[in-house]
C-alpha cells in the first residue's frame, strides 16, 4: 500500500515536469517527434530506476550524519552530507556510462533506440533532481526509493509523450507567428500543468483529516478529565483539613 | 568602454536580448521556473548562477588544453559540483531561510543546462578572460528573465515585492485593496511560471521578427 501510494504520488501529484519543472531542457528539445520522445522517456525511466536506489544506499551508509557508524564508533559523528552533490553527480555520470556499455553489449537493438539519448541523460536535471528529492524527502527504505525512481521516471515519460503528441498535431494549426515553436510549447505545458494539479486531491481524501481531528479532541478531553480529577482531589484535601 | 574592446563588450550584451539563454537558446529552464514565485529567491538564484558560471568558465578555460576530450563531461561536472557546494554552504551559513525555500534547486544548478552548454560551446575554445565575460553575460541574460518573472509573480500573486507590501495591506484593506483589488493566488502556482515565460517569448519575438521559428 505504501509502495502504491508513493508510486501514484510520484507519477501524478509530484510529476517531475509539471510540479517541479525538472528536465525541462530535454523535455523542450526532444519533444518534436513522438518516436524520439518515447526513446528518451524510456531511457529516463531506466536511469532513474538505477540511480535513485544507488544514491539512497550512498546517502544512507556514507553521507548522512552518523551514517559511517558501521565503520566503528569513532566515525559515528561524521557528517558528510555536504559532499552529496558531488557524490550523486559522479554516481549518475558513472552509471550512465556503465548502462551504455552494458546495453550495447547485451541488447544492440535497445542500444540503437536508446543509445543516442544516454549521454544526454547524465546532465538531465530530472535524474539529479530525483536523487536530491529522494534525499530531502527522507524516503525510508531501499524498496521505496526504487518505487520512487520508477514512478518519477514514468511521470516524466508521460509528460514528454503528451507534449510530443500535441506538438505533432499543432503543426497543422495556425499559431500566431511570434508564438510558434517555443512560445506555444511553454503555454501548452502550463495548461497541462494546471490539468495535472487536479490530481492533487487523489490521495488525501477527507478521511485522514477527520481522524486527526478526533485524535486531537480525545487528547484535549483526557487533559480536561485529568484536571477535573486533580481539582476533586484538591477539594477532598481541603475538606479533610477543615474537619 | 576603455576596459573592454568592442568584441568583448558584445560577449556581455549579446546574451541579454538577441541570444538570451532562456528565451532563445532554451537552456536552464528548470530552475528558472521553479523558484520564481518570490523576487528575492530569483535574485539569489541569479547571483548564484553568475558566480558558478563566471568562475566555472574561467576554470574550464584554463584547463581546456589538458582535459582529455573523452572524460570532459565528468571533469566539467566535478568543477560545477564543487562551485555549487560552495554556494550551498554560503547560503546555509548566511541566509538559512532562503536556502530552505530554494531547497534542492541550488543543487540543481549542477545540471543546469546553461552551465554545461556554455562550457561546451565557449569555455573549451576560448581564453579565460573572454570565457569569464561570456559567463557573466549569459548569467545576466538568465538573471534578467528570472527577475522579470519573479517580479510579476510576486507582485500579482501576493501583492508584495521583496516581502514589502507595495499594494497595501490585504487584511486591513488599505491601498489598492480598499477599492476592491484582490491578489491573484494563481500566480503563485507553478503553471503560471510557464505561461509568464511563454508571454515573454511572445513579446520578444513580436519585437524581433527574425527570431520567429517555423511551425
Amino acid at each position: 500500500m505504501e509502495h502504491l501510494e508513493l508510486f501514484f504520488k510520484s507519477i501524478f501529484i509530484d510529476n517531475m515536469v509539471f510540479a517541479t519543472f525538472l528536465g525541462m531542457c530535454s523535455y523542450l528539445a526532444v519533444s518534436k517527434k513522438v518516436s524520439t520522445a518515447v526513446g528518451l522517456g524510456a531511457a529516463v525511466i531506466f536511469v532513474l530506476a538505477v540511480t535513485v536506489p544507488l544514491n539512497w544506499l550512498l546517502d544512507q551508509y556514507i553521507l548522512q550524519e552518523g551514517a559511517l557508524s558501521w565503520l566503528g564508533e569513532e566515525y559515528a559523528e561524521y557528517d558528510l552530507s555536504f559532499l552529496s552533490f558531488i557524490m550523486f553527480i559522479a554516481t549518475i555520470a558513472t552509471m550512465v556510462q556503465l548502462v551504455e556499455i552494458i546495453v550495447e553489449k547485451f541488447s544492440p537493438s535497445l542500444y540503437n533506440s536508446l543509445g543516442i539519448f544516454l549521454p544526454l541523460i547524465a546532465v538531465n536535471c530530472a535524474i539529479l533532481g530525483g536523487s536530491l528529492f529522494m534525499q530531502s524527502r527522507e524516503i525510508p527504505t531501499l524498496g521505496l526509493s526504487l518505487t520512487y525512481g520508477i514512478g518519477s521516471g514514468i511521470g516524466w515519460f508521460l509528460a514528454i509523450l503528451a507534449i510530443a503528441a500535441i506538438r505533432e498535431k499543432i503543426r497543422y494549426s495556425s499559431v500566431p507567428p511570434a508564438l510558434r515553436g517555443l512560445g506555444i510549447t511553454f503555454i501548452i505545458t502550463g495548461l497541462m500543468a494546471i490539468g495535472f494539479m487536479s490530481f492533487g486531491g487523489m490521495l488525501t481524501g477527507g478521511d485522514e483529516e477527520k481522524k486527526e481531528i478526533s485524535k486531537v479532541d480525545s487528547k484535549i478531553e483526557k487533559k480536561e478529565l485529568i484536571t477535573e480529577d486533580a481539582k476533586e482531589i484538591v477539594a477532598d484535601n481541603t475538606n479533610t483539613n477543615k474537619q | 568602454m576603455g576596459l573592454l574592446s568592442k568584441k568583448d563588450a558584445k560577449l556581455i550584451t549579446d546574451p541579454l536580448l538577441d541570444n538570451n539563454p532562456i528565451t532563445i537558446q532554451v537552456l536552464g529552464i528548470c530552475s528558472a521556473l521553479a523558484i520564481t514565485a518570490e523576487l528575492e529567491a530569483s535574485i539569489v538564484m541569479s547571483v548564484s548562477v553568475m558566480f558558478v558560471l563566471g568562475l566555472g568558465n574561467v576554470v574550464i578555460s584554463l584547463m581546456r588544453n589538458i582535459i582529455p576530450s573523452k572524460i570532459r563531461i565528468i571533469v566539467q561536472l566535478i568543477v560545477v559540483a564543487t562551485l555549487v557546494i560552495i554556494v550551498d554552504l554560503v547560503l546555509k551559513a548566511f541566509a538559512y531561510e532562503l536556502s530552505k525555500t530554494l531547497s534542492v534547486f541550488v543543487g540543481l544548478i549542477i545540471t543546469n543546462c546553461i552551465i554545461m552548454g556554455r562550457f561546451e560551446a565557449f569555455a573549451l575554445g576560448n581564453g579565460p578572460w573572454r570565457a569569464f565575460l561570456d559567463g557573466i553575460g549569459n548569467s545576466i541574460g538568465y538573471g534578467a528573465i528570472l527577475i522579470v518573472v519573479g517580479f510579476f509573480r510576486e507582485l500579482l500573486g501576493s501583492g508584495t515585492l521583496l516581502g514589502i507590501k507595495v499594494l497595501g495591506d490585504p487584511i486591513e484593506k488599505t491601498g489598492l485593496y480598499a477599492i476592491g483589488y484582490e491578489n491573484n493566488g494563481f500566480m503563485l502556482l507553478s503553471p503560471m511560471a510557464l505561461i509568464v515565460v511563454g508571454i515573454i517569448i511572445w513579446i520578444q519575438r513580436s519585437k524581433n521578427t527574425s527570431l520567429i521559428e517555423e511551425n
